[in-house]
């Protein structure tokens, strides 16, 4: 990919980064959350995920930017096993989530994926009631003791600030909520397990501004008590909800830090030509 | 066709005849598929109209309740009702479990592209193409005569299994259906969103607690109309029961799966030819007819009915 050496744009052209705290209080450092040493995967002979290296701290926000087809979202259904599903899928090198080997045969596949849960692109509520949708989780792990539930359900909804919307017509089809409603059920339902990292593939891409805006201001309000990746093609979105930015092209790390030294003074040039709208 | 023939395109070619062939092809063939499709209608007019004009009035409650009498020539049909209806229950639960089983495992377990995934589809899709007939003999020939057989040998029996009874022609329907209640299912578990299937998955769900709790919950329509159709199949298809356990005629009513049976069906096909006084038996033959269009009728309403309250409750509106 060549860009021609245009002078430096100005800065209003790159996303605006805001104040915000560090997502513990200050201290020691966090722990590392998840870890990628040299992770490469296949799908079959395409080679898409090319030696990734990284460390997620505990309790951050991470955005992983980049085009369509860089390899972010597969980097991010790496980390619970989601590839397992599409035949095909090698992986070589070392993923570690909580210091325990994601890839190793040894590792229970539904108890790591219990740990780490999903929120997908499109909102996809099951054709149940909204208290189901929510207690779903739970029920698979063998929780069937009502009032256990009914509480385990309240905490997840109020978490994933839904519950003053819902909490009337809990046993109603979760189908009949707006498409932010049922993308913030998603969440509460992955809350009600109690998971320590929430991975989110582009959660706000298929909902209008204002469900999107909800959206992000959860992730702020999640943010400390669970480690968040967040893939993103929205740049502006990752510079207002993200502690940690990672940007990748073609299947390359190539840039991973504080967000607001990534969008501010990008250490790689192509970063700097994406950030700035030269190509994406 | 020598050049100057050929029509030139630019502004001075004539467009306008060649765009009224074209309209002129175009009307013939919507002609021509509307009548086609007409036919079908009058067809199925003609049919309906025939048995109920002339099976209407045989139509009793006596007719239905009763047995028959007088080498056929009076009486019911009940016999019938109550085997076909035995019949395609027995069917229905060998059938449904056997052929769910097959297409959760060909969609989920199944390596899609090993051989023996292959060879599986492969069997399933010439199963379909099967002749009933053959399946008739197939019956006969395996349920009858060898694991019938064996199994009086093994229980010390006279002939009790190893002979032409209600179970082996259940099971011979059932074989019949297999593919269309494979098929359709795997096309349903298709349909289930794979964002459905990986939320499930991503929530912590075992694969057997999301084919429990995930798919086939959404699936059920699409497996229904599987068995709609080896049902409504099932009520009428004569020949794979013809070795296996219908019978002319009984003088009493099946009491156990090693029992014969009458079948709708197969008394048409004896009122038809088999009587020795075949003007005598028409009346009833019609009537006999028009029981099993509405009870094939009834068993589809009821199973389509079933269906939509089904796609509703997925739909959230019930």
């Amino acid at each position: 990919m060549t860009v021609a050496p245009d002078p430096k744009p100005p800065l209003s052209s790159r996303p605006h980064v805001p104040e915000r705290g560090p997502a513990l209080a200050a201290g020691a450092a966090p722990p590392t959350r998840l870890a990628a040493r040299d992770f490469h995967l296949y799908y079959g002979a395409t080679h898409a995920l090319k030696g990734i290296t990284l460390e997620i701290p505990s309790g951050s926000v991470t955005a992983i930017i980049g085009p369509s087809g860089c390899g972010k979202s597969t980097l991010l259904r790496s980390f619970n096993r989601m590839n397992d599903l599409i035949p095909g899928v090698r992986t070589l090198g070392h993923l570690a989530v909580s210091g325990v080997d994601v890839g190793a045969s040894s590792t229970d596949v539904v108890d790591l994926r219990r740990r780490v849960g999903m929120v997908f692109q499109r909102p996809n509520p099951f054709p149940k009631s909204i208290f189901e949708n929510a207690a779903f989780g739970l029920r698979m792990l063998g929780m069937s003791d009502r009032e256990v539930l009914a509480q385990r359900v309240e905490v997840g909804l109020r978490r994933a600030a839904l519950w003053d919307e819902v909490k009337d017509r809990l046993d109603r089809s979760a189908l009949q909520l707006s498409g932010g409603q049922q993308q913030r059920l998603c969440i509460a339902r992955c809350l009600a397990v109690e998971p320590e990292i929430i991975l989110m593939d582009e959660p706000a891409s298929a909902l209008d501004p204002t469900a999107t805006a909800r959206i992000e201001e959860l992730v702020l309000e999640l943010r400390g008590r669970y480690t968040i990746v967040v893939v993103t093609h929205n740049m502006q979105q990752a510079a207002r909800i993200s502690d940690h930015t990672v940007f990748m092209l073609q299947g390359v790390l190539v840039e991973h830090g504080d967000t607001r030294r990534v969008f501010t003074s990008p250490r790689e040039k192509l970063t700097e030509d994406y950030i700035t709208g030269r190509f994406g | 066709m020598s050049a100057a023939e050929l029509p030139v395109a630019g502004p001075s070619a004539p467009v306008a005849p060649q765009r009224s062939s074209a309209e002129w092809t175009g009307a013939g063939f919507t002609a021509l598929s509307g009548l086609a499709a007409l036919l079908i209608v009058l067809m199925v007019v003609v049919i309906l109209g025939e048995v109920v004009w002339n099976g209407w009035s045989t139509v009793t409650w006596e007719f239905l309740a009763g047995a028959p009498r007088e080498g056929m020539t009076k009486g019911g049909i009940f016999p019938a009702i109550y085997g076909t209806l035995l019949l395609v229950v027995l069917m229905v639960v060998a059938l449904v479990p056997f052929g769910v089983g097959a297409a959760i495992w060909l969609h989920l377990y199944a390596r899609q592209e090993s051989w023996f995934t292959k060879t599986v589809r492969f069997a399933v899709h010439n199963l379909a193409g099967v002749p009933s007939i053959v399946f008739g003999l197939f019956g006969l020939g395996f349920f009858i005569q060898f694991v019938g057989r064996e199994m009086d040998r093994a229980l010390g029996l006279d002939v009790v299994w190893g002979q032409p009874a209600l179970l082996w022609a259940a099971l011979t329907l059932a074989l019949l259906n297999l593919p269309v209640v494979i098929v359709t299912t795997e096309e349903a578990l298709r349909t289930v969103a794979r964002e459905q299937r990986e939320a499930s998955l991503a929530l912590g769900a075992t694969r057997w607690q999301t084919v429990r709790h995930v798919l086939l919950p959404q699936a059920l329509p699409g497996i229904l109309t599987g068995a709609i159709l080896a049902v409504a199949r099932g009520a009428g298809e004569v020949a794979p029961i013809l070795f296996t356990g219908a019978a002319y005629f009984l003088p009493f009513l099946p009491k156990s799966p090693t029992d014969q049976f009458m079948e709708l069906g197969y008394h048409v096909f004896v009122l038809a030819t088999q009587s020795p006084d075949v003007d005598a038996t028409r009346p009833l033959l019609y009537g006999t007819v028009l029981v099993l269009l509405v009870l094939t009728f009834l068993l589809n309403l009821t199973a389509i009915l079933l269906r939509a309250r089904l796609r509703a409750r997925l739909l959230g509106k019930a």
